[in-house]
């Protein structure tokens, strides 16, 4: 029995904040059922996405970072927003190893997209980025009550 | 760190990502520098997570020892990370081994 449970985390885009976005999430989906290798994507999902807002969404100035992760009886839905600069070229950025940045590989996307169900990014110039990422619950029970994975 | 026989080994510990990424590369290119090591073992199995971001730091080490004709080797990666790893397409270029991790790293 999934209860329904939101949470809302605003957070300055600075990168130790996207480890404990990670945290947050990766707790709410031990609570639901998640096997642990699902949870492990979960986390690098997750991680992706509050990077780019960080790397990405800003610039030099620091902004805020929006995630919000829900659990209900059709999964998981994180949603990492922020109000930056927006993707210029939504196409061309979801291609991967597409960076704007040389030291960068480019593959945020492709993990979100291989590791979640569902990705969906609504972004433009100026007017910042939204993900929606959705992920199905497929076990019996919480990873953390049972034995091997 | 430790270096033998010509190969710098470091022992990585904790989460690979933006917040880390960067002292992992300047302490690893400075490792480098100082020792001239033509190969480099990263030994992995402390390492808990990794997303794109310790991806490109590790790359960028890559990048450096293959120009000088050295190998880079990951040694002992635990599931999750490995399946990153695996995804990015670096096992292709990097060779996984499985060592003694109290012998591996120092």
């Amino acid at each position: 029995m999934v209860r329904e449970n939101r949470v809302v985390l605003e957070m300055p885009s600075l990168p130790e904040n996207v480890g404990l976005a990670r945290l947050v999430v990766a707790q709410m989906a031990a609570q639901m059922q998640f096997t642990v290798s699902d949870i492990e994507e979960v986390k690098v999902a997750v991680s992706e996405a509050v990077t780019n807002a960080v790397v990405h969404g800003y610039g030099d100035a620091p902004g805020t970072v929006r995630l919000e992760a829900a659990a209900g009886p059709a999964g998981l839905e994180v949603v990492v927003s922020d109000r930056g600069r927006g993707i210029a070229n939504l196409d061309l950025a979801r291609q991967p190893a597409y960076s704007t940045d040389p030291e960068r590989m480019g593959l945020g996307f492709v993990f979100m997209e291989n590791f979640m169900d569902t990705v969906e990014v609504e972004s433009a110039p100026g007017a910042g980025t939204r993900v929606v990422m959705r992920k199905r619950a497929t076990r019996c029970g919480p990873a953390i009550a049972s034995s091997g994975t | 760190m430790a270096l033998r026989g010509g190969s710098l080994w470091v022992r990585m510990v904790g989460e690979l990502d933006e917040a880390t990424a960067d002292q992992f590369r300047t302490e690893v290119e400075a490792a480098l520098d100082r020792t001239r090591a033509h190969d480099l073992h990263l030994e992995l199995s402390r390492v808990t997570f990794i997303d794109s971001s310790g991806l490109g730091a590790i790359i960028g080490r890559y990048k450096r020892v293959r120009r000088a004709g050295g190998r880079v080797l990951l040694v002992n990666p635990a599931p999750a990370p490995l399946k990153v790893l695996e995804m990015a397409g670096l096992l292709r270029l990097m060779e996984v081994v499985q060592a003694d991790p109290d012998v591996a790293a120092g």
